[in-house]
Order: structure tokens, then C-alpha cells, then sequence
């Protein structure tokens, strides 16, 4: 082991290559499953900031904001539940916003949400006609003070402060009254407007195990209600976003993998007569390979912390909103953690030649 | 057989008994080569011998055998009073660290180990002694007239100055017997014999038996006696 530490020290050069390339990867890696973390929560901040035990909508919406109406003797129902302590309303209206300055065609996608709980990191509902917007809407041109003009029917909504992280499908959210919500409903997508105490789904707060379970069995099945994390796996777009990033990561671990073992098998062959005079001196098989799975894992680490210090570089210097990055510190963790994982199993496609390396081998040319 | 001649080699302080040991191999089409045939010889504690012989006369599989590389098919090997006939690798491997010290034709010194690294690499392989084998490792350096040199990585030392760290690597672990495999053939004449000069003197002060696998008849006089070897088989 002290050996191939030595080694290490005194030949940086020999280790350059693969270093080199494994970082390379490693940002590639912590680049997808930022993107991948960022794409999602751009997709669901807006449910995952929601301070609730259970969100609920009707049987009839499969999850949908769009599909699911909760009257209020339904509601009623909800806040009866034992157990249950407060109920919010939420809605949704997705439109098209003119923000001044920008051209007529340049329209902002933005999510307007009608709340009563205020979500994490959001403030109380603000009063009607005003609203806090998710800060990548910044990019689009948004102010403090400004008043955009929400759908064909140019409702006017006045922003009052910025907040972050509560994007929903794609686009910044806005947070406003239940009344600014239905006003922009009914002027905007008439045939989707809702009647006073009409909400599309309920945010619901209690001390209750399995709390959507109970909701839905006292309201006899008119109700679906998941958790905080159920509704978000649920949301259109969701599951495949995972899926199609989590084969390209899976494939990018794969080529690491690839990586790491042709270097080191070639390292290995490189060596042979130098590990067939070490074990004439003495040298175990497992000692030689442990230091070689050792110089693996030390180019590995390199490299990840390398690519991670990039990485996080990369995100302070990217504009908010431009690119849907999110690196988080877990994620980079996970990506060091998985290279790891290739780095030792690609050098163990070595052993079977640091086995046979025959210590005969370092005696004679054949006398 | 084997118990009885580990039992003499303790009583007679023999460093090497091979008695009767054969190295057979066998082909993939079934024939066989005989590399080593019914070799029987005996060193004294501290004696040195020249094993002289053609190419592929058995002198590499002899040595192999005698410094526990290689299993014999068959026979008693004896080095050190340890008897090795019945040994697996494992054991094999501890006896090398312990009880044999190489001294390779291609010297094979660790390229990124200076001098004195590549003595204590022999302690960092097998006990791990630590502080002892430092002072053992600049002592041998010092006799060897290397002390200036420890601190020299192999490129930077010449091919004499090489051969003499691959003989103080062979003493680290105060073996019972040294095999040199062609020690001189790398180097001119003169060189050759201030390394043979030094080998003889380095092992009589120490009173360590050593096998010099040589064809150079020029260096057999350094050696107390010479052993002749022809397809595998030993003739005085």
C-alpha cells in the first residue's frame, strides 16, 4: 500500500491521463444529475415547498391541477377528518404574462398558483391584484413593483417580492390570493372558471400516520390524496425525467467504469515485471492489488473533487432561470460515490492478471 | 524423508539440502519436459557456489526451486533447516521474505524507490519492523559504500552502484541463502569482478550461503566450488 502511495507521489505524471479523463467524466456526471435535480425541482418546487401531511384532489383528476375541482361541502369533509389541524386551498392557472419592456410575442410562461397556507420560504397570501414571484422569472425581465398582464385578457398583477425554488412544470410561479387566482381563471380560461370556495386541490396540515389514507376513506373515495412526495413523483413528466437521466448517468458510470479498468489493466501489464520481482521478494497477490484498487481510488477522489469544485463554479456563475442546473451537495456526493464504486470494480478486472503474475518470472530469461 | 533431512539440516546448520528433486512439466499434448532431474546438492552454512551451465539446462528452475518460487514435482528441499517440500503459496511466500534473498540478472530495482526505499521495501513485503530495519538498511548501505547514494533514485546511480542495492536488498532480511542469477552479466570485466570481489566478501563476513548461476567461467573462481549443470541434471 505504501508503495503504490509512493508511486503515486513520485509519478503524477504516469497518472495524468487517466486523472484527466476521469474528471472529465465527473463533471459530466455531476452536470447530468444537477440538470436532472434541476429539471425536477423546476417541475415540482412549487408542490415540494408546500407545508402539508397530504395533498388532496378529487378521484376524478389523476393528479392533475387541471382535472380536479374540491367544492367546499367536500373541503368540509377534509377539515372533519380527526386528526386533520388546518386546511388550505390551492389552485393553479398556467398562462402567458406581458411583462413591460419586453416585445408583444415575448410572452413569460408563468404559473399562477391561489394559495391559504403559505409555503415554505413563501410569505401569507399578499392582498388581491399583488403577487411574490419565483426569482427565475427574473430573467424574463420581472421587477419588484412591476405589473405584468397575465393571458389574453391582460388580468393585471402587481409583483411584490421575489422568492425561489417554487417553479412548477417548467415555468416561475406566482403566488397570489385565492381571489387574484379566480379572477385570472374566469377572465382568462372561462370554461375552467371556479365558484367562490372552489379549489383544484386542498393542502392539508395533521398528526395523523397515513393521513391521505384516512382523508380518503372519510370522504368515502371522492378524494385522492397523496403526500408531499407522492405528489410530486406524480406530476406529468415526473417519472420519465428520472428515468431517461438516470440511464444517461447509468451509462456515463459504465464508461468511467470501462475507463479505469483499461487503464489499469494496461498499468498492470506495464508492471508485470515489476510485481513478478516483488513477490519473489515476498509480495502477497492481495497486497499488490489493494495497491493498485488504492491508486484507483486516489485518482478517483482527485478527480471528483476536482469536477465538483467546477461544478459548483459552473452554477454560481449561470444565470438563474437560463439553464435548469441545481447542484447540490448530496448530488455531488452520490457522483463521487458511484465513481468510487466503478473505480474499484474496474480495477478488479486486474487481479486476475496480478494473480498470475508468475514470481519465476523475475528470475532468468529462460537458463 | 523430508523430516529427516530438515533434522540434519538443524543439526549440520546445512543453508541448502535439495535430496532426489525432480521438476517435471507437462505439455498440453500430454508429453513432458524434465527440467530438473533427480538433483541432489548440499551448501554448507556459509558456502558459495558457482551453478554453471548452458542456456536451458535447469540453473533458473534449480534456483526457482531452492529459493521457493517453484514447487519440484517431487523430492526434499531443505533451506535454512526450513523444510519447503510440502509448502503452499502462502507459505512459500513468508519463507521468502524471511529466509532467501534474489539478486536478479536484471537487478529489477523499484524505478521510483531511491536506494535505501528499495532495501526497506524487503522489511515493508514481510515483518514490518520499522526503526530496526532503517538501521539495518543504512548499515548495509554504508558497507556497500552507498551511503552517500541513499537518497538516489536507480536512474540516478550507475550500473555497479545498481548491482550493490540489489545486494544489500538480498541481505535486508538476513536470509540463509542468496541466489544470484548472472550478476555480472550486464557489466564489463573489471566491474564484473569488483562485484564478484564484493559478493564473496559481503557473504563470508556474513557467513551466508549463496548460489551464483553463472555461464562465465572467468568469474567461478570467486566461488569455493563450481557445480555443473546439463539438462537438468547436476554434475560435480
Amino acid at each position: 500500500m505504501k508503495l503504490a502511495l509512493t508511486e503515486l507521489r513520485r509519478r503524477p505524471s504516469r497518472f495524468a491521463t487517466a486523472t484527466v479523463i476521469l474528471t472529465l467524466i465527473a463533471i459530466l456526471l455531476m452536470f447530468l444529475g444537477g440538470l436532472l435535480d434541476g429539471l425536477i425541482n423546476s417541475s415540482v418546487g412549487a408542490l415540494r415547498v408546500q407545508q402539508a401531511d397530504a395533498i388532496v384532489y378529487d378521484s376524478t383528476a389523476q393528479a392533475s391541477f387541471v382535472r380536479s375541482r374540491i367544492d367546499p361541502e367536500l373541503r368540509a369533509t377534509v377539515e372533519a377528518v380527526p386528526g386533520v389541524t388546518e386546511v388550505g386551498g390551492l389552485g393553479l392557472v398556467q398562462v402567458g404574462a406581458r411583462v413591460p419592456g419586453n416585445g408583444p410575442r415575448e410572452l413569460a410562461g408563468v404559473a399562477l398558483f391561489g394559495y391559504e397556507i403559505a409555503p415554505s420560504g413563501v410569505p401569507d397570501p399578499p392582498p388581491d391584484g399583488q403577487a411574490y414571484a419565483d426569482d427565475v422569472l427574473k430573467t424574463d425581465g420581472v421587477e419588484v413593483g412591476m405589473t405584468i398582464e397575465l393571458g389574453p385578457a391582460r388580468t393585471p398583477v402587481e409583483i411584490i417580492g421575489f422568492v425561489s425554488d417554487t417553479s412548477y412544470s417548467g415555468q416561475g410561479a406566482l403566488w397570489a390570493s385565492p381571489t387574484t387566482w379566480r379572477d385570472t381563471l374566469a377572465a382568462n380560461r372561462p370554461g375552467a372558471q371556479v365558484a367562490d370556495g372552489v379549489f383544484q386541490a386542498l393542502v392539508v396540515q395533521g398528526d395523523v400516520d397515513d393521513l391521505p389514507a384516512v382523508i380518503d376513506a372519510a370522504t368515502d373515495g371522492r378524494t385522492e390524496s397523496f403526500t408531499v412526495q407522492e405528489a410530486v413523483d406524480a406530476i406529468p413528466g415526473v417519472e420519465q425525467q428520472r428515468s431517461t437521466f438516470g440511464q444517461i448517468i447509468g451509462v456515463t458510470v459504465a464508461i468511467a467504469l470501462v475507463v479505469i479498468a483499461l487503464f489499469f489493466a494496461l498499468l498492470t501489464v506495464e508492471r508485470t515485471a515489476l510485481y513478478g520481482v516483488l513477490k519473489a521478494l515476498g509480495a502477497r497477490s492481495s497486497s499488490i492489488f489493494a495497491g493498485l484498487v488504492l491508486q484507483a481510488v486516489v485518482v478517483t477522489l482527485i478527480a471528483a473533487v476536482v469536477a465538483g469544485t467546477l461544478v459548483v463554479v459552473l452554477d454560481r456563475v449561470i444565470p438563474a432561470g437560463s439553464v435548469p442546473l441545481d447542484v447540490s451537495v448530496s448530488r455531488i456526493i452520490s457522483s463521487a460515490a458511484l465513481l468510487l464504486v466503478a473505480a474499484v470494480v474496474g480495477c478488479s478486472f486486474s487481479l486476475r492478471r496480478v494473480l498470475r503474475v508468475d514470481p519465476a518470472s523475475a528470475i532468468g530469461s529462460g537458463t | 524423508m523430508s523430516t529427516t533431512h530438515a533434522a540434519n539440516s538443524t543439526v549440520t546448520g546445512n543453508a541448502l539440502e535439495l535430496a532426489d528433486v525432480r521438476k517435471v512439466y507437462t505439455l498440453g499434448d500430454g508429453s513432458e519436459i524434465v527440467a530438473l532431474d533427480d538433483a541432489t546438492l548440499t551448501l554448507a552454512s556459509d558456502e558459495i557456489i558457482a551453478l554453471v551451465g548452458p542456456s536451458g539446462s535447469g540453473k533458473t528452475t534449480l534456483c526457482s526451486i531452492a529459493g521457493g518460487i517453484l514447487s519440484a514435482t517431487s523430492g526434499s528441499i531443505v533451506v535454512g533447516g526450513e523444510d519447503i517440500s510440502g509448502h503452499n503459496a502462502r507459505q512459500l511466500t513468508t519463507f521468502r521474505q524471511e529466509k532467501v534473498g534474489f539478486v536478479f540478472q536484471s537487478v529489477n530495482l523499484v524505478p521510483f524507490l531511491t536506494a535505501r526505499e528499495n532495501l526497506l521495501v524487503v522489511d515493508e513485503l514481510g515483518r514490518r519492523t520499522g526503526a530496526p530495519a532503517r538501521e539495518r538498511a543504512d548499515q548495509l548501505l554504508d558497507e556497500l559504500g552507498l551511503a552517500d547514494r541513499a537518497k538516489n533514485l536507480p536512474a540516478q546511480l550507475s550500473g555497479g552502484q545498481r548491482q550493490r542495492v540489489a545486494i544489500g536488498r538480498a541481505l535486508m532480511n538476513d536470509p540463509a541463502l542468496v541466489l544470484f542469477d548472472e550478476p555480472t552479466s550486464a557489466l564489463d570485466t573489471k566491474l564484473g569482478e569488483q562485484v564478484m570481489e564484493l559478493i564473496r566478501q559481503e557473504m563470508k563476513t556474513r557467513g551466508t550461503a549463496a548460489i551464483v548461476v553463472t555461464h562465465d567461467e572467468r568469474i567461478t573462481h570467486y566461488c569455493d566450488r563450481s557445480v555443473h549443470i546439463v539438462d537438468g541434471a547436476l554434475r560435480d
